[in-house]
C-alpha cells in the first residue's frame, strides 16, 4: 500500500551493563561495545509496523552512528522495517542533541514523503529525552512526547495519550507530526510489546542491505552544524556515579533485621 | 543585560507546579553572584494577582507574562513559543526548566529553536572559578555523573524536580516589573484535548516507599505490602518486571523508565536491583532491601539487607507496628 513513510529515529545504544566509560573524557568506548537498538526505541518500530497495516506506506528506520551500528539497523529490519537508513560519517562524531537533531531532520527532510516520525522517549545512554521534540522543531512539525497509548488515527491526524506529570492528556496532531514514546504502550486499547523476530525475518534482514549515508548524501547540510563542532554542550569532567556502594548491614535472622528495622523508623520519625 | 536568569514556570491548565518554585533559589543564587536578576515566564489564560505575588514571594524580580485564551493554555507549543520569546527579549546568561515530563516537552523546542546546547535533567547548576556555568547531570542510566559545559548562550538546563530546595517565601517582596504580552494564535497542528486520567499516586512525593519485585508471587499479594505503606503513611510501589506483566500501571514502577524517588525510607522487598531499578532509587536516604538472595545487586545500595523471605519479613513488621502503634 502506497501512502506518506512511517520513519522511525533508532538509535543504537551499548548494553549499559558491560559498556565501558572512560572517565577521564568523559567519553564512551562506543567503538568496543556491541550496539543494539535502544529499547524505548523497539516499541516506536512495533507501534510503526502497526500502523502500516492500516495507514500504508514505508516504515523506515534511520540511524546515526558508527559504522558497527549495521547490525542494529538489520535487526530493525528482521522487527518489520522495509528500508534502513544508517548516516554514518566520522563528521557527525561527538553530537549532542542539538547536532543529533539536525542531522536526523535533514535526512528526513532527504527521505521526502512522511507521515509520522516515531521514536523512542529517551536513549538508555544519553537519558535526555530531547532529541524527538528537537527534531521535531527543525522540521517545524507538532510532537507529542512520553506518548503511552495511540487512541485512535485516520487518514489526518492521531491521537495519542501523553504523560504531562500529575495527568495524563489527549493530544491530536495532524500529520506529518512525530512522537516519543514511552512504555508500556498500547494501540487502541492493546497492549504492544516489540516482536521477536522469526528465522525467516532473520534470513531476510541478513540479505537486506542497510543503506549508509555519508555527510556529502545529505543536501544542504551545514557542516558547522554537525558533529562535535555543532555540539554546544561540551563533557567537561565525568565521574561514576554508583563507584562507591555501600556497605549494608546484614542480618540473617529476621528477628535481628526486624530490631534494626525498627530502629531505623524511629530514627526517621516514622513511628 | 547584565547577567540575568529566567525562570520557566510550569503552568499546565492553570495549576502552577511547585517544581517550578524550587528554580528560584537557584536562579536568585546564579544572578546574584553577578548582580543580575531574576525573570520568571508565565503562561497564562489570565492575570492570576495571587500567583504574581508568589512568585515574586520566591524571589522572582520581573515576571514576563504571556498571554493565551483559555482553550490553547495547554498547548506545550505555544509555551515554547513564549520561552523563546522571552529568551530574545531578555538576552539571559542562563535558563532553567523542571525536567518535568512536560519541561522536557518545552525546552527541547526552545533550545532547537534558538540553536542552543540544553542539558537534561540536571542535579546541579554551578558557576566555576573561571565564572562558568557547570551543568551536573546522570547519564547511562545513572552509572555516570557528566559535568558539562555549554558554549552557546544562554547557557539552557532543565532541572530534575526535588534538587533544589523550594526558596523561603518572603511575602514582603515585590515584582520589579510585570511585562504582559499577547501571544497571537497560532496554527500548528496540534490540538491539546484535555486531560484523560490523574495519575493515583506520587511517588515522588512519597517519603516512605515499599517496593516490591520479582519475589511478588501474585499480583493479590500486594495487599500485604500496601497494608505495610498505609501504616507508615507511605506508598507502596513495583519494579518494572511487575508493569511489564501487566499486573501494575506504571505510575507505581521505581525506576529508570518510570519514576525517580528519594524518599526517606525505601524498602526493597524480592527486589535484586537491576541497573534499570537502581538509577531509580539509589538517592533515598535509607534503603531496606529483603532478598533470599545474598548476594542479590541491591545489596551494594542498601543500610539494611535482611536474607528472609519477603513475606515473612513484611508480614513480622507489620505486626511489630501495629503493636507499636496501639
Amino acid at each position: 500500500m502506497s501512502g506518506p513513510d512511517l520513519v522511525v529515529l533508532v538509535k543504537p545504544t551499548p548494553d549499559i551493563t558491560k559498556v565501558k566509560f572512560d572517565v577521564e573524557t568523559g567519553r564512551v568506548d562506543r567503538g568496543s561495545a556491541e550496539l543494539e537498538i535502544n529499547p524505548f526505541d523497539l516499541y516506536a518500530l512495533e507501534l510503526a509496523v502497526r500502523l502500516r497495516e492500516s495507514l500504508g506506506g514505508r516504515v523506515i528506520a534511520l540511524a546515526m552512528a558508527p559504522p558497527h551500528a549495521e547490525k542494529a539497523l538489520r535487526d530493525a529490519i528482521a522487527r518489520g522495517a522495509d528500508r534502513a537508513i544508517l548516516l554514518s560519517d566520522p563528521k557527525f562524531a561527538g553530537a549532542d542533541t542539538l547536532a543529533t537533531s539536525y542531522t536526523l531532520a535533514l535526512a528526513v527532510r532527504e527521505i521526502g514523503n512522511f507521515r509520522l516520525i516515531l521514536c523512542g522517549e529517551k536513549s538508555v545512554d544519553g537519558d535526555t529525552g530531547q532529541v524527538g521534540p528537537e527534531v521535531a522543531e527543525h522540521l517545524g512539525i507538532p510532537h507529542a512526547a512520553f506518548v503511552q497509548s495511540v487512541v485512535d488515527f485516520d487518514d489526518k491526524s492521531i491521537t495519542v495519550e501523553a504523560d504531562f506529570g500529575k495527568s495524563y492528556y489527549l493530544v491530536r496532531l495532524k500529520y506529518p507530526a512525530l512522537l516519543s514514546i514511552s512504555r508500556p504502550l498500547a494501540l487502541k486499547g492493546e497492549r504492544l510489546e516489540p516482536r521477536i523476530p522469526r528465522l525467516s525475518d532473520l534470513m531476510r534482514a541478513r540479505k537486506a542491505s542497510v543503506e549508509v549515508w555519508q555527510a556529502s548524501d545529505i543536501p544542504g547540510i551545514d557542516l558547522s552544524k554537525v558533529g562535535w563542532a555543532g555540539s554546544p554542550t561540551r563533557v567537561v569532567k565525568a565521574s561514576y556515579a554508583l563507584e562507591k556502594g555501600k556497605t549494608p548491614m546484614v542480618f540473617k535472622s529476621v528477628e535481628d533485621g526486624l530490631n534494626a528495622i525498627l530502629e531505623l523508623l524511629k530514627s526517621k520519625n516514622l513511628l | 543585560m547584565g547577567y540575568s536568569v529566567i525562570t520557566y514556570v510550569e503552568n499546565i491548565g492553570g495549576k502552577v507546579n511547585p517544581a517550578s518554585l524550587e528554580l528560584l533559589s537557584k536562579a536568585r543564587e546564579l544572578a546574584s553572584a553577578r548582580g543580575g536578576k531574576v525573570y520568571s515566564v508565565l503562561v497564562t489564560a489570565l492575570e492570576n494577582s495571587q500567583e504574581l505575588k508568589e512568585l515574586a514571594a520566591f524571589g522572582a524580580d520581573v515576571l514576563l507574562v504571556y498571554k493565551v485564551s483559555e482553550s490553547q493554555l495547554s498547548n506545550y507549543l505555544l509555551h515554547a513559543e513564549a520561552l523563546t520569546r522571552a529568551i530574545r527579549r531578555v538576552e539571559p546568561a542562563v535558563v532553567l526548566v523542571s525536567a518535568t515530563p512536560w519541561g522536557r516537552s518545552v525546552a527541547p523546542r526552545v533550545a532547537a529553536r534558538l540553536g542552543l546546547g540544553l542539558t537534561a535533567d540536571c542535579l546541579d547548576v554551578y558557576m566555576d572559578e573561571a565564572g562558568d556555568i557547570v551543568q551536573v547531570r546522570p547519564a547511562f542510566t545513572g552509572n555516570l555523573i557528566a559535568h558539562i559545559k555549554t558554549v552557546t548562550s544562554p547557557v539552557m538546563a532543565t532541572i530534575r524536580p526535588g534538587v533544589f530546595p523550594r526558596p523561603q517565601p518572603n511575602s514582603s517582596r515585590s515584582l520589579e516589573a510585570v511585562v504582559v504580552e499577547e501571544l497571537p494564535v497560532q496554527s500548528s497542528g496540534l490540538e491539546v484535548l484535555g486531560p484523560s486520567k490523574e495519575k493515583a499516586v506520587s511517588l515522588s512525593d512519597a517519603s516512605v516507599i515499599v517496593a516490591v519485585g520479582r519475589g511478588l508471587r501474585k499480583r493479590e499479594d500486594v495487599s500485604l505490602f500496601r497494608e505495610l505503606a498505609r501504616v507508615l503513611g507511605g506508598e507502596y510501589a513495583v519494579s518494572k518486571p511487575l508493569v511489564d506483566t501487566g499486573w501494575f500501571e506504571k505510575e507505581r514502577q521505581v525506576g529508570f523508565s518510570g519514576n525517580i524517588v528519594k524518599p526517606k525510607v525505601y524498602f526493597a522487598f524480592g527486589i535484586s536491583g537491576a541497573p534499570q531499578h537502581i538509577a531509580g532509587m539509589k538517592d533515598s536516604e535509607c534503603v531496606v532491601a529483603v532478598n533470599t538472595d545474598p548476594s542479590a545487586p541491591i545489596a551494594r545500595y542498601s543500610d539494611i539487607f535482611v536474607v528472609g523471605d519477603m513475606y515473612e519479613v513484611a508480614q513480622e513488621i507489620l505486626e511489630k507496628l501495629k503493636a507499636f502503634k496501639s
